[in-house]
């Protein structure tokens, strides 16, 4: 009786530590080089968001592990495979480069694990190799760009000049600006990309400035967005060829191109699926106290890698905390049933956001900083283009 | 010397027995650290071979390891995309030997114009041919440019499984072994012994009579090769490849394993890499700083042990 | 060919190579003179540029903060003669890499730790910060033009420094003969620590005019230091000519690069093909260069006279 009597205390006690376990999840940004200003802001929302849920999903403890990528496709394929197999984490999430979730997704993948992308969204992953355990919190690549070509067309550009990074995402940007406008591109530049990156762009724009273009449309993330703009307004093409940017006038640019004073660019429109001006419940309470305690605007990617967490969060929830139960955890995930501060959206076949792109502004707040601020709708309910080209039901 | 002897053999035996045990009580993540401390460490005896006893300081090797992997990832993703069929297969003994054809072949090419040179600009222009290199791979959209490639399928040897992390490791150990073996007959033979007369008087062996500069060519191709095979290996272990690989940096981490470990040693190469790898993991995974302490290191070994860490155990 | 443009291009060229220039002649003058390799100059361009960084925001100009931050960088670089370079010169090229390199590591994350990731934007002056016009139709960034004066007049004055002064003859002397320099009982310790010094600030200077233009960033000192080692071994090391031809001559190799060489391309390859590897083959033009000259010229173009 007593050997019955202490194994169901020892059953008990054996189940009741799998509730409370805690629940580990590895995320991947970018903590060195300059472009760590971008995992600043990451990490910043993650935290926020754990503290929002108490740091529990359900009943269930969790736990955010952080990897740094170096900013380099296989420092980021080494730490994906540390978190995964030093850390044990039970489901990957982060990445904001393409190029680097291009080299991770494999490991995560083949160890069965889910694998949740907080920014990268590259051509390659929403078609060929799409995968059922794979999804984005935020968007394919392809997606923004497009939006802004809609836009050009609406506002009637007929030529363009484009600058972009050479890297996985700098190509899918300039493909999808291609798709959608319908003038045409008189000059292509791609630039070096990486922890070395080409910064001085001379050459560039001088091209660009003699090209006859109606506009110039780039993409500079993180660091060199602000080095970009500063050359651009220098070399005083603001009224010959005006500036059309996406993923590059962000919450991480404005705080410190205001403080260089750089005025010419209050007012240049970009597009994005998320804007902190968005009015739903959760972006409010999100930008509010992103405001309070970091004082100053979330970015896009921070409103990713909240919306990551709160997913994730969701999908735990659902499993009851069970992280072996793969196919639970996806379908909880495939039903976007949790409150993003972008507003509703849906999963489509290859598990892309299917949602809104707005055309927003660059605004001065009520206390003087400059924000931005939705101004038109470009696209509702927008699926990405390689959605057919993905074999998943 | 008795002591030192066993203490050698107890350092190799730990690093054979080890990673298994850890990876048997589910720490694999050991058993990947020890494989890639192996890979470097045979890349790091390469180097040693021209650098420690040789005398000639390459600040490109990490291109040969770039040369490597490529050669197992560029077949490998012919025969999953098409393309190029002479090239496409799977077959380790293929990828291999494309290992060692094309670094091999890199090392002559550039080693006839580089070992004209002396001193700093034999460092610099071993440096701009592996930038070359680097350059040339972030030029290929078809293999990924800057992004890299995905290597899908690792290199197929018979009765050997390379997916499975145990016999990768075993595969890596005991190519590790048989190089310090190599290494080791090379500079016993009087070719190594001509190869360390011209580091420590070159004019004197030019008098003698002997053909230095094809002495040591031959030593900068047999480097070259060595760490074309770790870049085999590398590929088979990473399953990724990019040009990051080839990048100085890596050549200056080659560099300086052997330097750590001690210039011109057997083990030196093996303890350089051990240190290089454990300090790169752990200090990493404690703070993002990890580059502070890691370089105060380097600055307090340079300035207070010269001759690197295995001056510390052999005399 | 369109000739305005590539007027614009080659004066773009003739910018970097002058900024080149202040990083490389710090650089061929320590290697010259002490036969000291120094990988964490670039980290001393990078310090100057943060520095300089900073001093705006606290002084609000940006001139005064250039004034302030060049004795700054300057002490700097005699602390870290003082601490590391000197324990170092009677070692091998070897420990010299591996020390310095070392530097590099320490200074990078300890300037992540004061300044943050972000980099650092820094404002110009309004009278810099606009155009001037050249002809009618080339205009050229104010800025620009002034990075190409100033930097021109810093090779100058090296150069007539170098040539027509006592200490540049002492450095002369050093280059070719250590021994009998201190023989002739000069001071051979502070002689050295100067020339780091004025290598330092030179390399701070390029810093400071460079910032305002991509942002004091990290990382920013690594990017350069690997070129301005190329145009050290093109000009040949110890020679302050030399330098400055070959930094010259890989600015200008390196912007017309980037700037025809996609449309060169296109002559023979598809369109993509070319957009994908112009970028790539320009940044590898420079390294073709330098292994063309040292395979012709193994000692550089202009080789200091033997010791």
């Amino acid at each position: 009786m007593k050997k019955v009597l202490a194994a169901i205390i020892f059953c008990n006690f054996m189940v009741s530590s799998a509730v409370s376990a805690e629940i580990k999840i590895g995320f991947v940004t970018t903590l060195t080089t300059p472009a760590a200003v971008i995992g600043e802001d990451m990490t910043n929302a993650v935290n926020l968001a754990l503290e929002h849920l108490n740091g529990k999903a359900g009943s269930h403890k969790i736990e955010v592990v952080f990897g740094d990528d170096g900013f380099a496709p296989d420092t980021g394929k080494q730490v994906t495979d540390r978190l995964l197999k030093q850390d044990k984490v039970d489901i990957m999430a982060g990445y904001i480069w393409s190029h680097v979730l291009l080299a991770s997704r494999k490991s995560v993948l083949d160890a069965g694990k889910i694998l949740i992308s907080s920014n990268a969204g590259p051509s390659q992953m929403a078609s060929k190799l799409c995968h059922e355990n794979f999804f984005s919190a935020s968007w394919q690549n392809d997606q923004t760009p497009m939006a802004m070509g809609e836009v050009f067309n609406k506002v009637g550009i007929k030529s363009l000049y484009i600058m972009a990074p050479n890297y996985a995402a700098g190509k899918d940007m300039v493909a999808g600006i291609e798709r959608t406008f319908k003038g045409q591109v008189v000059g292509k530049d791609l630039t070096k990309w990486g922890a070395d990156a080409q910064l001085d762009f001379s050459a560039e724009l001088a091209k660009a400035k003699v090209s006859g273009a109606d506009g110039l449309f780039v993409f500079y993330p993180g660091a060199a967005s602000g080095a970009f703009t500063k050359q651009y307004h220098q070399a005083g093409l603001k009224d010959l060829l005006p500036l059309y940017s996406v993923f590059t006038i962000d919450g991480i640019s404005l705080p410190k191109l205001q403080a260089a004073n750089f005025s010419g660019i209050v007012g240049s429109k970009v597009t994005q699926q998320w804007d902190p001006s968005l009015d739903n419940q959760a972006n409010k309470k999100f930008v509010n106290d992103f405001k309070k305690q970091f004082g100053k605007y979330p970015s896009f990617y921070a409103a990713q890698s909240y919306d990551t967490i709160n997913m994730i969060a969701s999908a735990v929830t659902a499993v009851d905390g069970d992280m072996s139960d793969v196919a639970g955890l996806r379908s909880a995930l495939k039903s976007a049933n949790y409150n993003s501060v972008r507003g509703k959206y849906s999963y489509g076949n290859n598990n892309f956001p299917i949602q809104n792109f707005y055309l927003r502004e660059v605004v001065e707040d009520s206390d003087g900083n400059w924000t931005t601020e939705v101004v038109d709708t470009v696209f509702k309910n927008h699926q990405d283009p390689f959605a057919a080209d993905c074999k998943l039901k | 010397m008795q002591f030192i002897r066993s203490f050698k053999f107890f350092i190799l035996a730990s690093l054979l027995v080890f990673p298994i045990i850890f990876n048997q009580i589910g720490m694999s993540f050991y058993l990947d650290l020890a494989t890639r401390l192996c890979i470097l460490a045979i890349a790091a005896v390469g180097l040693n071979l021209i650098l420690g006893y040789g005398g000639m300081i390459s600040f490109g090797h990490a291109a040969y390891l770039g040369l490597g992997a490529y050669a197992v990832g560029i077949p490998a993703h012919h025969w999953l995309y098409g393309g190029l069929d002479f090239l496409a297969t799977t077959n380790g003994f293929v990828h291999i030997l494309i290992a060692i054809a094309i670094s091999g072949l890199f090392a002559l090419l550039t080693g006839l114009i580089c070992l004209k040179t002396k001193g700093v600009y034999f460092i610099m222009i071993t440096m701009a041919f592996s930038q070359m290199a680097y350059y040339l791979f972030v030029s290929i959209e078809e293999y990924g440019g800057d992004d890299g490639l995905v290597i899908n399928t690792r290199s197929e040897i018979p009765l050997i499984n390379l997916d499975d992390p145990i016999q990768m490791f075993l595969v890596s150990f005991s190519s590790l072994i048989f190089f310090m073996w190599l290494v080791h007959l090379i500079t016993k033979s009087n070719f190594g012994l001509i190869l360390s007369g011209i580091k420590d008087n070159e004019a004197r062996m030019v008098s003698l009579g002997y053909n230095v500069y094809f002495h040591k060519l031959i030593a900068f191709i047999f480097s070259g090769i060595i760490c074309g095979f770790a870049g085999v290996l590398l590929g088979n272990f990473t399953t990724f490849i990019s040009p990051e690989m080839i990048d100085w940096s890596r050549s200056g981490e080659l560099m300086f394993m052997v330097i750590l470990g001690g210039v011109a040693t057997v083990m030196g190469p093996l303890f350089g890499a051990i240190v290089f790898v454990i300090l790169e993991e752990v200090l990493s995974s404690i703070t993002i700083y990890w580059h502070l302490p890691f370089g105060l290191l380097l600055i307090t070994v340079v300035l207070f042990f010269r001759g690197g860490l295995s001056s510390l155990f052999s005399k | 060919m369109d000739y305005t443009l590539l007027l614009i291009q080659v004066l773009n060229g003739l910018q970097l190579g002058v900024l080149l220039f202040l990083v490389a002649s710090g650089l061929t003058l320590v290697f010259g003179i002490l036969d000291f390799v120094n990988l964490a100059h670039g980290s001393i361009y990078m310090l100057g540029a943060f520095v300089c960084a900073s001093l705006t925001y606290a002084l609000d100009s940006y001139l005064l903060a250039v004034i302030l931050a060049l004795p700054i960088i300057g002490i700097i670089g005699y602390l870290f003669e003082v601490f590391l370079a000197r324990p170092l010169y009677s070692r091998d090229h070897l420990d010299h890499v591996l020390g310095t390199f070392g530097a590099i590591l320490v200074i990078d994350t300890i300037a992540h730790l004061i300044w943050g990731p972000a980099g650092i934007a820094i404002p110009l002056p309004n009278y810099l910060d606009g155009q001037i016009k050249i002809s009618e139709n080339i205009e050229l960034p104010t800025f620009r033009v002034l990075i190409i004066i100033v930097g021109l007049l810093a090779a100058f004055g090296l150069l007539w420094l170098v040539n027509f002064t006592r200490l540049g003859m002492l450095i002369r002397a050093g280059a070719s003969n250590r021994t009998m320099v201190s023989a002739l009982g000069i001071d051979i310790r502070t002689l050295f620590a100067i020339v780091f010094a004025i290598g330092a600030t030179l390399a701070g200077m390029a810093g400071m005019l460079i910032a305002p233009i991509t942002e004091a960033s990290l990382g920013m000192g690594n990017n350069v230091i690997i070129t301005a080692f190329v145009v050290i071994i093109v000009g040949g090391i110890g020679s302050v000519k030399g330098a400055l031809v070959a930094a010259l001559l890989i600015g200008l190799i390196d912007t017309l690069g980037r700037a025809f060489l996609d449309d060169f391309f296109k002559i023979f390859m598809s369109a993509a093909a070319a957009e994908n590897s112009a970028p790539a083959i320009s940044s590898m033009s420079i390294y073709l260069i330098m292994a063309l000259i040292l395979s012709f010229k193994p000692n550089g173009l202009f080789p200091p006279k033997l010791r």
